[in-house]
């Protein structure tokens, strides 16, 4: 429940100052969570977040919002149990209610080898520190008495599932005004409607950006951008080990029963969680054809429902309301890529894929610190961009397909 | 996106039936060898416009179809 007094939301707008000690290209979750921690743990201020659009426009408005932890690698595991702590206290530090709601995330598997894989992710989880357990099919009907555990006979029954009760979703919306409106308090600027068309280079090193508002020099320059991260390093001389994918999901018209998890499967890529206006919230996999569109298909609808319908039959009655697509930036290894880049005074944080709004919080809570000490915190040394240079693949692909 | 692939041998089929292939393609510029393995395997243009793509008619004529994609319009070119 929302047990903060609501008010209207305060953004303090700033006129562009020619020189900025950082720049963070691109106002989404991630530029905005590090210009927030920056100026509320590190004190540093003179910063300018630059958007395209408006904030939140981009990816960070077009996810599916699901908070999990429960991922294949330690490092990963340890990295995004930060972030849902961190979300967890996110609204109580900001004073903003973000609909952050605790649902639980059911994972279920259709074979054998699904089950020895959840088995896995459960004791690896709970080792690593995320809150995770492996449920029979019958466990899995307890909770979810809608659920078809045949698949509607489609070969491909319910086996098992793993469970992480401290999965959650949250509103995307609050989630980037709270953190706005943090960082313009203290002093950050955030110019909306500036596009970025260049960078300033001084030899090897980055000055500032090239904007369509005129110049900025800055110490540091900061890429956040999702979907074009690979045209702003691109201006920069970089080559980064990333493919941009659509990716799209829709809701239904409201199903008046709670439906109080995030439900999914690991080997039939779907999931789906009911939103606060009793939705049903339906996503995939992301496009395998590389691509910039935010079109959207009918082919997705069809072939996504099919896989639900088989598992929760009430879907059927309900109607599509809204379809929409973003863009995906896939890593080689499906691990986001933080950190210094061979260029001086350029950093960058991408590789997003579909797991970026889950990370908001401690990716920019640990590029912050990165910037203020300019040192590689421990929690996100793995995920530099040299680790393929130095073969240290962080492979997860199989716990970050969908959401 | 629904895209329609125009395969040589069989006309415009919908993507489902493919399988897409990457065409890397490494810089002139990076001359040293270990550096132009690691880019061939990691690195991508990831271009925003026109792109050279492999398509494989894998529930088709089983054929491979090269083609220039426009990656945010998605016209063939």
């Amino acid at each position: 429940m929302n047990e903060f007094v609501e008010r209207t939301i305060r953004l303090t707008w700033r006129e562009p100052k020619p020189s900025y000690d950082v720049v963070i290209i691109g106002g989404g979750g991630h530029g905005l969570s590090i210009a927030y921690h920056l100026a509320k743990r590190h004190g540093i201020t003179d910063v300018a977040v630059l958007e395209r659009g408006y904030i939140g426009s981009g990816n960070t408005g077009r996810n599916t919002t699901v908070i999990r932890a429960n991922y294949g690698i330690p490092e990963s595991i340890r990295f995004y149990q930060r972030s849902l702590e961190l979300y967890q206290q996110l609204e109580e530090e900001t004073g903003r209610w973000m609909m952050h709601s605790e649902k639980g995330l059911i994972w279920m598997v259709h074979s054998e080898a699904g089950v020895r894989g959840e088995k896995r992710r459960a004791l690896l989880n709970t080792a690593a520190g995320a809150e995770t357990v492996f449920l029979t099919p019958e466990e899995i009907a307890e909770l979810v008495p809608q659920i078809d555990l045949t698949g509607g006979g489609n070969g491909y029954p319910v086996m098992g599932a793993s469970y992480h009760p401290r999965a959650a979703t949250a509103r995307h919306d609050r989630v980037v005004w709270a953190l706005a409106e943090g960082a313009m308090e203290a002093g950050v600027s955030v110019h909306q409607r500036t596009t970025v068309t260049g960078l300033v280079m001084e030899g090897d090193r980055v000055a500032g950006v090239e904007t369509d508002r005129g110049r900025f020099s800055a110490g540091v320059v900061v890429s956040a951008v999702g979907g074009f991260a690979s045209t702003i390093a691109a201006m920069a001389g970089l080559r980064l080990p990333i493919v941009t994918h659509p990716l799209q999901a829709y809701v239904t018209n409201h199903y008046e029963q709670s439906f109080p998890y995030i439900l999914g499967s690991v080997e039939i890529p779907f999931y789906l969680s009911q939103t606060a206006r009793g939705e049903m919230l339906i996503g995939a996999e992301y496009e395998r054809a590389p691509g910039y569109s935010w079109d959207t298909s009918f082919d997705l609808l069809a072939s996504c429902s099919a896989k639900a319908v088989a598992y929760l039959p009430f879907l059927a009655n309900l109607r599509i309301l809204r379809q929409w697509a973003g863009v995906c930036d896939i890593s080689p290894d499906a691990s986001p890529i933080m950190g210094f880049t061979p260029v001086e005074n350029f950093l960058i944080t991408t590789g997003w894929g579909t797991w970026g709004f889950k990370a908001i919080p401690a990716g920019g809570e640990q590029m912050a610190e990165l910037i203020a000490t300019w040192r590689t915190p421990e929690l996100i040394a793995p995920f530099s961009l040299d680790r393929f240079e130095k073969d240290r693949i962080m492979a997860d692909a199989g716990s970050a397909g969908t959401h | 996106m629904a895209l329609f692939v125009p395969c040589e041998n069989c006309g415009s089929r919908p993507v489902e039936e493919f399988v897409y292939g990457e065409i890397p393609q490494v810089p002139e510029q990076i001359t040293d060898p270990d550096s132009r393995d690691l880019d061939r395997v990691y690195m991508r243009t990831n271009p925003t416009g026109p792109a050279a793509e492999a398509w494989f008619h894998a529930f088709g004529c089983r054929r491979w179809t090269y083609l220039v994609r426009d990656r945010t319009t998605y016209e063939w070119l």
